[in-house]
């Protein structure tokens, strides 16, 4: 039986087909559960293949064709996946939109995709369509999943899911052969979806993605990574975001794992832990968070305790990792290790939902090495990868027991690299997008002729073979002094202190390199109350001179840690001020998948950026907040500006 | 909103109540009436007589004269149980929940008039007081999805915000499905998102359930946007009855609330 669905499997070359293969050879296995009423209510493949033909043929029926665009909004919720797969039985292009979006984004994506029908999942995105509605004239049909509240309105133009459902049966029962007429049709070079990119500059761009793109990619990840089809996997990253759409929907296709949605966003991890998932993918920020929170518990824990933990995280530091990339090493340790594993890293996996982790993935962003380090000499097996919407999010992945903080791996089977003269990574496989949708100008910027991806990446490989990302290509720059200046580099080892949560350098065609920082609420917060330094929120304590030294401690050591390399030592950070508001990607500073948007930074402080290589000690700012439901507020402070010790390598020699 | 629902019969009708504590008198002859379905605020300032006023509507304090009519019945007398099992829930000024217990069995203890006396049957947990109970916990996670509490179920009570204790106070009200919602002051003491969210959920009970609500408030500015209808107190007199427009115009409302020259 497992063989013979395997090898239909191989032949499907669209997930609707796929979806058939699961509902003939595994009907009866979990395909898809989510967490509601506070039970976990599960789908099997073959409810899950009956609910996109309900509702393919409930959309058919309301006039939804061939080549017709789907919205969908909202956090992941089943119903919100069956409608990504019947828009593709009906050869439609699923668009899913990031929900937290504000409305002129929206409304840009709507109507750049031409979206004629909208899924969503409550109220709160009903309203927001229903502000825009005269923006979007193309929408026809809204339809939502969570009646609450929703009552009382009375709109042509809006349905309920269980309606459209309903009228679906209907529908199949009076068309009974129209289902699967329509899944035969569709061909692997059709369009799957377009994922529109955050863009850290201008417009979203609408990446489109064929069924190939796809599905050949993740047969590549899934063959090489070995994922198997009892893996379990939470879903709770944005749908409109790659690596979602891929773990939870393309991946989940083509293993017939179970895909998990989690109550709500804030129970993400209770729930995380209930399943006991056993593949993760999850940006640093999200290590970084259960890091920050089993810090902050141990602090308050019992003597004994904190002191176990303490010793037994020092002998995983020691052995951990070796033991995890079956590397030599002493019985001591192994039994020490042991003993750590009863006592320490078993329970406190347990308690982060990883006890059954196969595999867990970062991406995204860099990694600090002391997050990926305790992870991994928990004996979790946690790697980097590093890939691009554009590129069906899998480029490169670290084998087994080549796993480190600094690179990002070898090339995935199937994907070719290669590194211009400028430095830029670039990349050619089966994944690489068919084009940006309604914009050759951008696509031709960023696909070759010959089919590359000009990733925008500047990198290296070393001397393993393993690829090595320093930062964006363009955002690389030179000191006055000839020093290279990679803000991203910087950035990251400053924000791999828990106490920063953001930071934004300056320095190209610079004397100097200047710093803006964020702090983060969470940690410095809890710092504060331990020093009983009273705060109101966060424009107050990052204000306090405690905090200021507090930081600059950290960018001392950064400094330090510059001073050893070569390439580096030259753009040691100088000034740096402590921002007095969290950047924020409603206010347009940072992306939705968070990442720092510089130029609009740039343009939007000014002022300070002239402050920090001016020579004064402080700023007065005023600057714009954006509130999520569109109201603008003012927030008014005066920032210091502190200056930090620089270091010579022979000082640090002289210290040591 | 107010114009696309339509209000039922009148499930409560106060009619020249008067009560006094020995030589203060509380409240001093006030009438009004309450339609099915209806959103209703009680406003005055301090010591205007908001409480008192539902202390009498659910039977905690009995007036010395007039009736209180609830869904036909006309009562002098009766005892705050009995209001319970007849519909009226509420929440209390000074949060009244169990401390040391979670969320999810605060709401829970709010179920209590409608589990059945069956000592036996629930202690060896078969037949239908398994399936009781069960019903109970679903009407429970119901009130918890509702009221957007999940994430906080197994917290104990006494370690959360004011304003999450007093969201919990008003899942309890729920629990019993009461048909008239008796609000004390539920958003004294918030910041304004607290305020606005406690605002969301009143207005979705009424919306949702149908539930008649009534509220008590001191600060104007919140009620104004949600009350169907705006009962004003002030020393234990009822000074105005109508719509927020009307009740913002009355002079008399504008003197109680601005004062005068002294």
């Amino acid at each position: 039986m497992e063989t013979t669905g395997e090898r239909s499997v191989a032949l499907s070359d669209t997930f609707p087909k796929l979806l058939l293969d699961h509902l003939k050879n595994r009907p009866a296995r979990p395909a898809i559960r989510e967490k509601d009423f506070g039970i976990w209510q599960s789908w099997t493949w073959g409810e899950y293949a009956a609910e996109a033909r309900a509702l393919a043929c409930g959309l058919a029926a309301k006039g939804f064709k061939r080549g017709d665009k789907l919205g969908i909004i909202g956090d992941n919720r089943p119903r919100l996946y069956w409608a990504a797969a019947a828009a593709q039985a009906l050869g439609g292009i699923p668009v899913p939109l990031y929900q937290d979006a504000v409305a002129e984004e929206m409304v840009f994506v709507i109507d750049n995709a031409e979206i004629r029908f909208v899924v969503v999942e409550d109220q709160e995105q009903v309203d927001k369509l229903l502000e825009m509605k005269e923006r979007i004239p193309r929408v026809e049909l809204i339809i939502y999943d969570e009646p609450r509240g929703l009552g009382h309105y009375d709109f042509p133009f809006l349905d309920s899911y269980e309606e459209i459902r309903g009228l679906g049966k209907i529908f199949d029962q009076e068309h009974p052969d129209f289902f699967l007429k329509e899944v035969t049709q569709g061909s692997g070079s059709d369009i799957a979806t377009i994922l529109y990119t955050s863009g850290t500059t201008g417009q979203p761009k609408g990446v489109v993605l064929t069924y190939a793109n796809l599905m050949t990619t993740s047969r590549n990840a899934i063959e090489s990574e070995r994922i198997q089809p009892d893996e379990e996997v939470l879903s709770y990253l944005p749908m409109a975001w790659i690596g979602d759409h891929m773990f939870s929907y393309c991946h989940a296709h083509i293993a017939g794992y179970c895909v998990n949605c989690p109550e709500s966003a804030e129970t993400m991890l209770t729930d995380l832990r209930e399943i006991g998932i056993t593949y993760f993918l999850a940006p640093p920020r999200v290590y970084e968070n259960l890091l920050t929170s089993v810090m902050i518990r141990m602090e308050d824990a019992t003597w004994l305790k904190r002191k176990m933990f303490h010793y037994f995280m020092g002998v995983a530091r020691q052995a951990g990792v070796a033991i995890l990339d079956r590397k030599p090493v002493s019985v001591m340790d192994r039994l020490l290790y042991a003993i750590g594993g009863f006592l320490v890293y078993e329970p406190l996996k347990n308690v982060l939902g990883f006890s059954r982790m196969r595999l867990a993935i970062t991406g995204g962003e860099a990694i600090g090495p002391d997050l990926f380090a305790f992870f991994r000499s928990l004996g979790i097996n946690i790697k980097q990868l590093y890939g691009a919407t554009e590129a069906s999010a899998f480029v490169t992945v670290q084998p087994d027991g080549e796993v480190n903080a600094i690179t990002v791996g070898k090339p995935v089977p199937g994907v070719e690299i290669k590194i211009t003269e400028a430095g830029e990574v670039i990349v050619r496989s089966p994944g690489v997008f068919h084009s940006y949708y309604k914009n050759p100008k951008a696509t031709q910027e960023a696909k070759n002729d010959q089919g590359w991806l000009l990733t925008g990446d500047a990198g290296f490989f070393d001397d393993n073979g393993h690829l090595r990302i320093i930062d964006r290509a363009k955002d690389v720059g030179r000191l006055n002094n000839g020093c290279m200046f990679a803000p991203k580099f910087l950035e990251n080892k400053l924000k791999f202190f828990p106490y920063i949560k953001e930071a934004v350098t300056f320095g190209n065609g610079r004397d100097e390199v200047a710093a803006f920082i964020n702090i983060d609420i969470t940690a410095v917060g809890n710092w504060a109350e331990r020093r009983n330094l009273p705060y109101s929120g966060y424009t107050d304590l990052a204000g306090k001179p405690e905090v200021s030294a507090l930081i600059k401690e950290c960018v001392e050591q950064v400094n330090r840690d510059l001073a050893a390399d070569s390439h580096l030592s030259g753009s040691q950070i100088k000034r740096f001020l402590i921002l007095h508001k969290e950047l924020d990607a409603d206010d347009g500073e940072l992306t939705r998948t968070r990442k720092v948007r510089r130029r609009s930074i740039v343009e939007k402080y000014e002022v300070l950026i002239e402050a920090l290589y001016s020579g004064k000690d402080h700023c007065p700012i005023e600057s714009q907040v954006k509130f999520e439901d569109g109201r603008v507020g003012m927030l008014k402070a005066d920032l210091k500006i502190v200056d930090v010790r620089t270091f010579t390598p022979e000082e640090l020699k002289k210290a040591s | 909103m107010a114009e696309s629902r339509h209000l039922g019969d009148i499930i409560l009708k106060i009619d020249h109540i008067s009560l006094s504590f020995g030589g203060i008198k509380a409240l001093v002859d006030i009438s009004f009436q309450v339609r099915r379905g209806e959103f209703l605020a009680i406003i005055g300032p301090n010591g205007a007589g908001k409480s008192s006023m539902l202390n009498v509507i659910n039977g905690v304090y009995h007036p010395q004269t007039g009736t209180v009519t609830y869904k036909g019945e006309t009562r002098h007398h009766m005892p705050p149980h009995r209001a319970a099992e007849l519909g009226i829930g509420r929440t209390f000024q000074n949060i009244a929940l169990f401390k040391g217990m979670t969320v999810l069995d605060n709401i829970k203890t709010g179920r209590s008039l409608k589990i059945k006396p069956n000592f036996l049957m629930n202690a060896i947990w078969f037949g239908p007081a398994r399936r009781e109970e069960l019903e109970h916990r679903r009407k429970v996670e119901e009130i918890i999805d509702f009221l957007r509490l999940e994430d906080i179920r197994r917290t104990p009570v006494g370690m959360l915000p004011y304003g999450l204790q007093k969201r919990v106070e008003l899942g309890r009200a729920l629990a019993a499905e009461p048909d008239l919602l008796l609000l004390d002051e539920p958003m004294a003491g918030m910041n304004i998102e607290e305020k606005q969210a406690m605002c969301r959920f009143a207005l979705d009970v009424n919306d949702e359930f149908g539930t008649t609500v009534v509220l008590i408030e001191h600060d104007m500015g919140v009620v104004m946007d949600i009350s169907d209808r705006v009962v004003v107190l002030d020393y234990g007199r009822k000074i105005a009855d109508g719509t927020p427009d009307e009740v913002r115009q009355n002079p008399e409302v504008i003197k109680a609330y601005l004062g005068v020259g002294h």
